[in-house]
């Protein structure tokens, strides 16, 4: 196995080695190199959001970056939000006003929700459109979506 | 005291309930009973089960044995076994069985029938499970049984204030005699404290964990991975492959050429490329050098389907579907005849979970982890076409990532059956990318209807006609391309005339949420608003009208959610409804903003539903959609009832804002979310549901909502836009 073929990303906290192709989208790197369930497969042209995770803190679409160019960015999926108090207070309200049907995409969302909430602690109805716009929910889970957002920001209902 | 499906035939509608003593203390209740029947053409004669567990803990366990696929039966379930049980909702853990039909018979979801099948037997189980428990109480104390109560899993002594808990009982009640359970006394509704009370789903914390809980999730050591090369138009055959280059690309394990059986349910002509990950077999599957013959698909494009519809149209052909009176001759008479065609297309399921299966075959013996919605027919047809015994298969139902009826199907179970049993002793999981997960649907077929509606002097509706143009094969139409002779407005206008004509296609078809219906709804109701307009009047007024008698049309006949007996005094209690809550006397009218009406009567359920609108050249803005719906007495779990509505409505108004598969000479033409566009965040309008209680048995949320949301759109464009719009989707992405 040629050098240039291990990687050592950080994910979740921890130094984890990879041997892969460079070329190997982080999602499946995640997925069935490391054994990190979390992240969703959904459509591998960055359309749907169902893969997305976080790379120093910012969403990316794991299913277009190649592990390759990850570097020593840190690596966050849902695994590794579980005790991080803004994900808990995202975890409570999705399950305040139970968000989600099927619940396939639903990590995808909480990622990308986090990111958006992280960076604006008050957003917006139509801030937290914009953020969310590139998350599909097959089922339509929309009105919580926007819902749960709102309350695990702790603003009042408009 | 399982009895197999013959005897349950002739068991004369009697339930068995068994009861035995749990390993570590505690009693386990298992109830079985004939399913219900549904009339002659209901295929389904098998049993229902239940399974209730009671530890000496006083935990309760419940097997959900039908998949999760988003509609929430997994805990609405249990909620009509808890209810009865009387024991609190936070002690119940709900678990999921595998497959095992000698058990549970009838393992499926869909067709919204859930609540409408199990409201009943899931309510007697739990009172059995009650009754027991207070007739141990009794035998403990010696004190007559019509003394105790039960209250949040105790019995309770009200004169001597002794209570004890359910598990602390659970032995006892284990050895006491079954109850007969058309006897065993259900709760006064009024006393409901579980059933109606938002519930949040049962796994909803564990999906939130990242737990691995789909089908995709599964995962074992050395497990490989599979993708599949498949035809590239449908009906292909593989002629030739030199599959060397790919043999030898990274990562590789295997290359096999699988010959198709079966048909297009089960495989076609194939190529697998087996790696040791799903990137590596992809990579690996450009590198395939094949060579097909997809002669069998030559001029089935969608184009040339559309120019022979509208010449069965111009022609006037078609079979009959149901003829009342003389509607031709009525026509002809008639002070005024409305004639508009309307049509719709192919459109994929699109669940963002794509297919896969996970198998493993060892000694004989096949292990399989499938989101599947009919566990029971993959089983049987691996058992047909790969000469594996049903006894000899393992199947464990996994979660699954959204269902919408593609996972009726069971092609994918068949294929990660046939890689296993090629490659004995490896777990397998089999994968489809996004694009050979649109490519390789089971459609919902596109249709042509013509249609004529005549009006009297006073713009009373005298005539009506439908001339459908739609696929089968043998001059009858698909399942799941087929209208019920008894649609809306049929029994309600004397002179009315439906024809068929079916044209044959290789693109496959299947049922997707609320099947036809999903297509009816926008073409019936859409052409009567046209019908309404003409006649001085608007599409609410118009239905009200048609139903102003109450009078029960068709019979209960299990057509895919349509075929059951439509009663008109429930549709206006939903039209009344609705008119009120979105002020419509005092609607809009132009400028750009308009309010649209649709309803639409499917798998038991009553809806009517009305779109807020705004059009500005091409975008189409939906502000806010009103439903009123009539599912019967009791909403089960409001909580999952409202994201039903408010997901099925979604759902439909992004079909029919965009979606549509198109195909040449059988090569369909959409890959990903791009050309086939599914429902975005801020495409969502407010959605305000106003349930109609009646006093009907309570039926399934899964599917009715959608159909009506599309007319409700159309007819909202028309009204904002002065245009129609009778070709869907509305938006072009071509």
């Amino acid at each position: 196995m040629p050098e240039e073929d291990e990687f050592v990303l950080v994910v979740n906290g921890e130094e984890r080695t990879v041997r892969a192709s460079a070329d190997m989208p982080l999602l499946w790197a995640l997925r069935q190199e490391l054994g990190l369930s979390g992240v969703k497969f959904g459509c591998g042209a960055g359309l749907c959001g169902a893969c997305t995770v976080h790379l120093d803190g910012s969403p990316v679409r794991s299913c277009l970056l190649p592990v390759g160019d990850v570097g020593s960015s840190k690596v966050t999926t849902l695994e590794g939000l579980q005790d991080d108090p803004l994900a808990e207070k995202l975890f409570d309200a999705w399950l305040e006003i139970d968000v989600m049907q099927c619940g396939y995409c639903q990590a995808g969302q909480i990622m990308t929700a986090h990111a958006l909430l992280a960076d604006n602690p008050k957003p917006s109805a139509g801030e937290v459109d914009a953020a969310m716009e590139g998350n599909i929910c097959r089922c339509g889970t929309y009105p919580r979506i926007r819902e749960a957002i709102r309350i695990a920001s702790g603003q009042e209902k408009a | 005291m399982m009895a197999g499906r013959k005897q349950a035939v002739v068991m004369d509608r009697r339930a068995f309930l068994s009861v035995s003593a749990l390993a570590g203390g505690g009693m386990a209740l298992s109830l079985t009973m004939p399913g219900l029947a549904l009339g002659a053409h209901h295929e389904d004669t098998g049993m229902l089960t239940a399974y209730v567990a009671i530890d000496s803990s006083g935990d309760v366990t419940i097997t959900a044995k039908n998949p999760e696929i988003g509609q929430g039966v997994k805990t609405s379930l249990p909620m009509l076994i808890a209810e009865e049980l009387d024991c609190e909702w936070s002690r119940v853990k709900v678990v999921q069985a595998d497959f095992d039909p000698s058990r549970y018979q009838r393992q499926r979801a869909g067709g919204s029938l859930a609540i409408r099948f199990e409201w009943l037997p899931m309510r007697q189980a739990g009172a059995a499970a009650r009754q027991m428990l207070l007739a141990a109480a009794a035998e403990a104390s010696g004190l007559p049984a019509g003394e105790f109560s039960t209250r949040d899993g105790f019995v309770h002594h009200a004169a001597s204030g002794r209570k004890w808990s359910y598990g602390e009982l659970a032995d006892a009640a284990a050895r006491q005699p079954a109850p007969d359970l058309s006897r065993v006394r259900l709760k006064d509704p009024k006393d409901f404290r579980i059933i109606g009370k938002p519930a949040v789903g049962v796994d909803s914390e564990r999906v939130l964990r990242g737990e691995a809980l789909f089908g995709i999730d599964t995962n074992m050591p050395g497990m490989l991975h599979a993708v599949l090369e498949t035809p590239p138009a449908h009906g292909g055959r593989l002629r030739s492959a030199d599959t060397s280059a790919a043999k030898a690309a990274r990562g590789v394990v295997a290359v096999l050429k699988l010959d198709g059986i079966g048909g297009p349910d089960a495989m076609s002509d194939c190529v697998a490329v087996i790696a040791t990950n799903h990137w590596y077999a992809e990579q690996a599957r450009k590198l395939l050098k094949l060579e097909w013959d997809v002669s069998a698909a030559q001029g089935h494009s969608l184009d040339a389907y559309a120019k022979e519809a509208a010449r069965l149209h111009d022609a006037n052909s078609g079979t009959v579907l149901r003829s009342d009176g003389d509607a031709t001759a009525r026509l002809a008479e008639a002070a005024k005849v409305v004639r508009a065609r309307y049509s719709y297309p192919f459109i994929a399921h699109a669940t963002l979970e794509p297919q896969n299966c996970t198998a493993l075959y060892t000694d004989g013996a096949l292990e399989m982890w499938a989101p599947t919605q009919t566990p029971e027919r993959g089983v049987g047809m691996i058992e047909r076409l790969l000469g594996i015994p049903a006894d000899k298969q393992t199947l464990h139902i996994t979660r699954i990532g959204g269902g919408f009826g593609r996972r009726l199907f069971a092609d994918y179970m068949v294929q990660a059956a046939a890689l296993a049993k090629a490659m004995p002793g490896k777990p397998i999981q089999m994968l489809w990318n996004r694009a050979e997960d649109t490519k390789r649907d089971f459609y919902r077929p596109g249709g042509w209807h013509s249609f004529a509606a005549g009006l009297d002097e006073d713009g009373g509706l005298i005539a009506f006609t439908d001339h459908f143009a739609t696929f089968g094969s043998g001059g009858k139409p698909d399942r799941t391309a087929a209208m019920q002779p008894t649609h809306f407005p049929a029994g309600l206008v004397d002179d009315l005339l439906f024809t068929v004509d079916v044209m044959d296609t290789v693109i496959p078809m299947g049922p997707l949420r609320a099947p036809g219906s999903n297509a009816l709804a926008y073409a019936f109701q859409g052409f009567l608003d046209e019908v309404a307009e003409a006649a001085g009047k608007d599409l609410p007024g118009l239905m009200l009208e048609l139903c102003a008698e109450d009078r029960m049309i068709g019979e209960d006949v299990n057509g895919w959610g349509t075929g059951w007996a439509f009663r008109t005094s429930r549709a206006r209690g939903v039209i009344e409804r609705v008119l009120k809550d979105c002020g419509w006397a005092k609607r809009p009218r132009g400028g750009g903003r308009g309010l649209g009406f649709g309803f639409y009567f499917s798998h038991q359920g009553y809806f009517a539903e009305v779109a807020d609108v705004s059009v500005e050249g091409e975008n189409v803005k939906v502000h806010k959609v009103w439903v009123a719906a009539d599912v019967g007495s009791h909403i089960v779990n409001p909580m999952g009832a409202e994201a039903q509505v408010t997901g099925a409505i979604i759902d439909g108004l992004a079909e029919a804002m965009g979606q549509r598969i198109s195909f040449t000479d059988g090569v369909i033409e959409q890959q990903n979310f791009d050309t086939f566009p599914l429902g975005r965040i801020s495409a969502t309008p407010d959605i305000a549901i106003s349930w109609v209680i009646t006093d009907n048995a309570p039926s399934g949320l899964g599917e009715p909502a959608l159909p009506p949301a599309i007319p409700a759109l159309t007819n909202a464009i028309y009204a904002a836009s002065g245009k129609r719009i009778r070709e869907l989707p509305i938006q072009s992405w071509s």
